[in-house]
């Protein structure tokens, strides 16, 4: 009983006012406005019609399958990247403080702004990306003109954005290992290459684990970089739901934004919480 | 012994190849093009200017009846009074969360989970705005952030929470303490590298933000520092230089910032990131 006295319920009252008011109940009642044609005075029930327009309509099914894309590529190579960069930072190498200041500065720079420099630097004539591939013998490429090249453009600066917190997570993981396991395993004749795959990947499962999770839900939440990149274009290409809720709101369709919102929600649900047992995120840490 | 040294200088000099390539360029970039002048910075090319014009910084600042400063105003207001209610709310929140083990203290934990893997339900939060009276003003803005921000900063008020024991509290109850001054005089003060990390991290995360302020927040007198630039995108496609003097203007204050908390910035993420 005195536990009840000490920690008063008082105390969470107010976390439980703001969180609720505005984030639990909107997403409550998405469900219902999902299902309306609606303009914020009135709304008309239309039962599942938003939803069978977003599985029937190409532009808006193409924002289901990038999400997806977006998810798989975004946080697999910053899974696989980072990992590679912060094994490379944690070995002997005397430079490693400078260039982890240079990796994790892009975490703080706003994704409007890192945008806008990349599309600059991604220009299909004059931008200093092709002037480099020009340079070396390539031939330029249409990053984000093309629709073949566009989603993987903006994916590749996702990339760069994201390695920043999944390398600092990594070497604050790798750095707690025990030194005697890699003794032990360079007596026993083991290569770096044996120690890194049965000593270091094992050890830091948790931080792993971590970062696939977090850059899942990076990826899935990603508008404001590719807004500022694409817009969503060239067509559709590099839509995805996030940029769907907008179009569709700014387009007027209120119901069918929000059918938008609660199908991301499911992929969400559906996706990461199964995640989430598979890699036993809490337990672990 | 040797060919190891060898192999390690290497590895420093293409390390720091690859990262001045892929990572300092890009803001070298930016630097430069905002100190051209239109024609020069249109190539869009990584010379260094011909001649250095600062007054394209002047240019930004005096665009639309100086809408940048006002622009600061309002983002570090929503920043500021964000990043207060929410050391309030989730330092007390989860010391609820943290120390109590019942039903309640139960089902919030898995609410508030949800919010870390959920994004907002948005035309929604604008309904339930309106119906509050509060949608295109600066409160209704600074609420939603906080309840988006609630679920990470409880996270992380949490981990933190769990490393002190539980005996002050006990001793400081039979001795006749109040819970609030008890909370507001022990364990507060306990919290602060953590308060710290919470600054730092939300106030970084609201600053930089740019898709709720687009949903909750439009209109001319209420934008924000990322909407200026976003707005800039439009009006001034063919005017490189003014583009990017306003990406540095607002990249400079997270710069500054990363200077001088370096070292904090990155164990917070740690710590956030670990724990939560």
């Amino acid at each position: 009983m005195r536990k009840n006295k000490i920690y008063h319920v008082g105390f969470v009252i107010p976390l439980i006012i703001v969180f609720t008011a505005f984030f639990l109940v909107p997403m409550v009642i998405s469900l219902y406005f999902s299902m309306t044609v609606w303009n914020f005075d009135s709304a008309k029930f239309c039962g599942l019609k938003n939803y069978i327009t977003f599985f029937t309509t190409k532009s808006l099914w193409t924002g289901v399958k990038n999400t997806l894309i977006y998810a798989l590529l975004g946080s697999g190579g910053i899974t696989v990247l980072a990992f590679m960069l912060a094994a490379f930072l944690t070995s002997r190498i005397r430079t490693k403080n400078f260039i982890r200041s240079a990796v994790f500065f892009p975490n703080l720079v706003s994704a409007i702004a890192v945008g806008i420099t990349f599309t600059a630097m991604m220009h299909p004539t004059k931008g200093i990306i092709n002037k480099l591939i020009e340079f070396l013998g390539g031939t330029r490429i249409n990053f984000l003109g093309d629709t073949k090249t566009a989603l993987f453009s903006v994916i590749l600066v996702l990339l760069w954005k994201g390695l920043s917190i999944a390398t600092v997570i990594y070497v604050a993981g790798i750095t707690s290992i025990d030194t005697d396991y890699y003794e032990a395993a360079a007596i026993d004749g083991a290569n770096g290459w044996a120690r890194l795959v049965h000593i270091t990947v094992p050890l830091c499962r948790s931080s792993i684990n971590t970062v696939i999770l977090l850059s899942v839900i990076g990826s899935f939440r990603n508008f404001d970089l590719m807004w500022a990149m694409t817009g969503g274009g060239p067509g559709y290409a590099t839509d995805n739901m996030a940029s769907i809720v907008y179009k569709q709101y700014a387009a007027g369709f209120y119901g069918l934004s929000t059918a938008g919102n609660v199908v991301l929600f499911l992929i969400i649900a559906v996706l990461i919480f199964p995640l989430q047992k598979l890699l036993n995120w809490k337990k672990e840490v | 012994m040797k060919k190891r040294q060898i192999k390690y200088l290497m590895g420093d000099i293409i390390g720091c190849l690859m990262t001045v390539l892929i990572f300092i360029i890009p803001f070298i970039f930016m630097l430069l093009t905002s100190l051209k002048d239109r024609k020069e910075a249109n190539l869009l090319s990584l010379s260094l200017p011909s001649e250095i014009h600062l007054e394209n910084y002047i240019q930004v600042f005096q665009e639309n009846d100086y809408q940048i400063l006002r622009a600061f105003k309002n983002s570090i207001l929503l920043a500021g009074i964000s990043v207060a209610l929410l050391i309030v709310v989730c330092s007390m929140g989860g010391y609820f969360l943290q120390r109590r083990h019942d039903r309640l203290s139960g089902i919030l934990n898995k609410l508030v989970m949800t919010g870390l893997m959920m994004p907002a339900a948005i035309l929604p939060t604008i309904w339930v705005l309106q119906k509050l009276g509060i949608y295109k003003t600066m409160t209704g803005m600074i609420l939603v952030e906080a309840a988006l921000s609630i679920p990470f900063t409880v996270m992380l008020y949490i981990g933190y929470m769990s490393n002190i024991p539980t005996e002050l509290e006990e001793a400081g109850f039979i001795d006749g303490c109040s819970p609030m001054r008890l909370f507001g005089k022990i364990i507060f003060p306990l919290l602060k590298p953590i308060t710290a990390t919470v600054i730092i991290l939300d106030a970084v995360t609201i600053f930089n933000d740019f898709t709720n302020p687009l949903y909750f927040l439009p209109g001319r007198e209420n934008v924000t520092v990322q909407l200026t630039i976003y707005n800039f995108m439009g009006k001034y496609q063919s005017s490189y230089n003014l583009l990017f003097a306003d990406v540095i203007l607002i990249t400079v204050p997270m710069l500054i910032l990363f200077l001088f908390f370096n070292k904090r910035i990155v164990d917070g993420m740690v710590a956030g990131a670990v724990k939560g």
